[in-house]
C-alpha cells in the first residue's frame, strides 16, 4: 500500500509524518494518544546510515517521551549490500537499532511493527521482528533473500529454488507463511484503525512466536525443542 | 602445544576450552533432534542440527555454553538449531549461570528453511537480550573457518563482549553475496586480502567491534574467556546506547567512498596501518595500547 493512503486510513489528517528520501518519521494522533512513527519506504536498503537514522528517533523517543507507543513502518529490500557498509560494521549498526527497539519495549513503550509493503532479511530482524508484535498488510511481501543470491549461497539451482518457493512454507515467501509460523502476530484487513487499536491494546509483551507457530501448525518444532532443552 | 580453534569441531572446542570433562550436553546427537525440512531438498540432516548446547565449568565457575558446527551447512540457523539456542538462553534465565558463552560459527539464516530460520534468529536475539537484561553476561567467541555472518553477525553484536581470533571473521553479508548483487567492482570476493581487511578479526578488534583479539589457539580463547568472566555484565541503558550511537555516528561521518580497512586504522591514529595485515595478534593488540 502507498504510504499516503496508509496514513490516511490509519490517521486521517491527524499526523505529522515526514518522508525524507527513504526515511519515515514523525508523530500521529490516535484515539487521543500520540504515537511515535519510524520506518522506511521505497524498498529502502538498510545500511549503516539508515540504521542510525532510525535508532536516533528511538533514542529521542525514550529520552523525551517515555512510554509513548511506537509504530514501526516496514518497507525494505534488506541490508545494504555494499563494501563500505561492511567495512563500517553494518552488523553493529543494525544490532544497535535492534537494541534500541528492545530497550524501548523494556522501558514500557508499546512497539508494534507493520510490514506495509516489503520486508527482507536483515532489514526485518532489526525492526518488526524485534517489536512487541509484528503485523502485515495482506498484499505485503516477506522473504529472506532473492533467489539468484540464494542459489549462489546454497549451490542449489535457480530453477529448483523457484519451484520450491511455490510449494514449501518454510522456504516460500509470503505473508500467510509468516503468519502460520508465528513470525507475524496477525494480518491487518478491513478497517486499519480497528487493527491498530487492537494491536496497541493486545500485542504480547513477551515473545510468543514459537507458541503461535505451533498453535497455527506452521512451525511445529520451535517451541517443543526449546522446551525440551529447558527440561533436559 | 597450540591447538587451532579454527580446525576443531564444535564439540572439540567445547571439550578443550572448558574445564576438562565438565561439558554436559542437552539434546545430544543420540537424541536425534533433527531438522524436518532438509529431506525434501535432498540435503542430509544432522543428528544435532549443527549446534551443541549445554553447561560446563570455566575455571571452576558454572557457565552455559553452546557451539555452532560450521561443517554442517555452514552453521546456518534453521528451525531446530535456533530453537536449541532459544531454549538454552531461556534456561539461563531460570538457572542463572555465571555467564553464557556462545562459540559462534554461522553464515546466518539457513536458506534451505529460510523463513523458519529468519524468525528463529530473531527469537535468539530477543532471548539473548532477555539474558543480558537479567545481568547475566553473554560472551561470543568467533574463530571458526566460516566466520560469523548474517543474522548471527547481528546477534553477536548484541552480546556483552566478543572474543575473536585473527583468523576469525565477523560481518553481515558475505562478500560472495555482495559481489553477486552489485558486481565484482563493488566487492571482489576472491581478493582474500581485501576480505580480511574488511571482515577479519584484526579489523574488528582495531575498530572496537570486538573486545579481544587472540591467536587461533584454544588455550588463548580459554584465557580470554576466563578474563572476561571477571569483568561481569554490561547493562544496556539509554546512556550506553546513546554512547554507542555517538561512536557509530562519528565513524559514519568520517567515512569516505572507497575507504579501505587501512584508511580506517590510520584515521584511528595507527601510523603503520599498512603493515597491520602482516602483524601477529599480539603485535596488533600492542598497536591499540600505543594509541591509547
Amino acid at each position: 500500500m502507498k504510504l499516503e493512503l496508509l496514513f490516511e486510513q490509519l490517521f486521517g489528517t491527524e499526523h505529522q509524518i515526514v518522508v525524507n528520501g527513504d526515511f519515515v518519521s514523525g508523530t500521529a494522533s490516535f484515539d487521543g494518544q500520540t504515537l511515535g512513527i519510524v520506518g522506511t519506504t521505497h524498498h529502502a536498503p538498510i545500511g549503516v546510515a539508515m540504521a542510525l537514522q532510525q535508532a536516533r528517533v528511538l533514542l529521542d523517543l525514550m529520552a523525551d517521551h517515555p512510554g509513548r507507543a511506537i509504530l514501526l513502518l516496514i518497507d525494505t529490500q534488506g541490508q545494504q549490500l555494499r563494501h563500505l557498509d561492511e567495512l563500517l560494521g553494518i552488523n553493529r549498526a543494525m544490532a544497535h537499532l535492534g537494541c534500541c527497539i528492545d530497550l524501548a519495549r523494556r522501558q514500557g513503550h508499546r512497539v508494534v511493527g507493520l510490514v506495509y509493503d516489503q520486508a527482507l532479511s536483515g532489514g526485518f530482524i532489526t525492526s518488526g521482528l524485534i517489536a512487541d508484535a509484528c503485523y502485515a498488510l495482506p498484499e505485503a511481501e516477506i522473504r529472506v533473500m532473492r533467489i539468484p543470491a540464494m542459489a549462489r549461497v546454497t549451490k542449489l539451482s535457480e530453477e529448483f529454488l523457484t519451484e520450491l518457493s511455490q510449494t514449501s512454507p518454510v522456504f516460500a515467501p509470503g505473508v500467510q507463511n509468516y503468519l502460520a509460523m508465528g513470525g507475524l502476530r496477525g494480518v491487518w484487513r478491513g478497517d486499519l484503525q480497528v487493527c491498530l487499536r487492537d494491536a496497541l491494546a493486545n500485542a504480547p509483551r513477551t515473545d510468543v512466536r514459537a507458541a503461535d507457530g505451533q498453535a497455527r501448525g506452521g512451525r511445529l518444532l520451535a517451541k517443543t525443542v526449546a522446551d525440551q532443552v529447558i527440561a533436559a | 602445544m597450540n591447538i587451532s580453534f579454527g580446525e576443531c569441531t564444535a564439540r572439540e572446542r567445547l571439550s578443550r576450552l572448558f574445564d576438562a570433562g565438565s561439558f554436559e550436553e542437552w539434546l545430544p546427537p543420540a537424541m536425534r533432534v533433527m531438522s524436518p525440512h532438509l529431506a525434501q531438498l535432498g540435503v542430509p540432516a544432522a543428528f544435532d542440527d549443527g549446534v551443541a548446547v549445554g553447561r560446563a565449568r570455566l575455571d571452576g565457575k558454572s557457565v552455559f555454553v553452546a557451539a555452532q558446527e560450521g561443517e554442517f551447512m555452514g552453521g546456518g540457523v534453521g528451525e531446530v538449531h535456533g530453537a536449541k539456542l532459544c531454549g538454552w538462553l531461556q534456561r539461563a534465565l531460570l538457572e542463572r549461570p555465571e555467564a553464557v558463552l556462545l562459540l559462534a560459527e554461522s553464515g546466518g539464516v539457513r536458506l534451505h528453511e529460510a523463513n523458519a530460520g529468519l524468525i528463529a534468529v530473531s527469537e535468539v536475539m530477543r532471548a539473548l537480550l532477555d539474558v543480558r537484561a537479567a545481568s547475566i553476561p553473554v560472551i561470543v567467541l568467533i574463530g571458526g573457518a566460516n566466520g560469523c555472518f548474517g543474522g548471527m553477525g547481528i546477534v553477536a553484536r548484541c552480546a556483552d563482549r566478543i572474543i575473536i581470533s585473527d583468523t576469525g571473521r565477523l560481518a553481515m553479508s558475505g562478500p560472495e553475496v555482495i559481489e553477486a548483487t552489485n558486481g565484482v567492482e563493488e566487492f571482489d570476493s576472491r581478493d582474500r586480502a581485501l576480505v580480511w581487511r574488511t571482515t577479519g578479526g584484526k579489523h574488528r578488534y582495531l575498530t572496537g567491534d570486538c573486545d579481544f583479539l587472540v591467536d587461533d589457539d584454544v588455550a588463548a580463547f580459554r584465557a580470554a574467556a576466563i578474563s572476561v568472566l571477571a569483568s561481569g555484565s554490561l547493562a544496556l541503558t539509554l546512556a550506553s546506547l546513546e554512547a554507542e550511537h555517538q561512536l557509530l555516528a562519528l565513524r559514519l561521518q568520517q567515512a569516505r567512498p572507497g575507504d579501505d580497512g587501512v584508511d580506517i586504522w590510520r584515521r584511528q591514529g595507527i601510523a603503520q596501518a599498512a603493515l597491520v595485515p602482516d602483524l601477529s595478534a599480539a603485535q596488533t593488540r600492542a598497536l591499540t595500547r600505543e594509541v591509547a
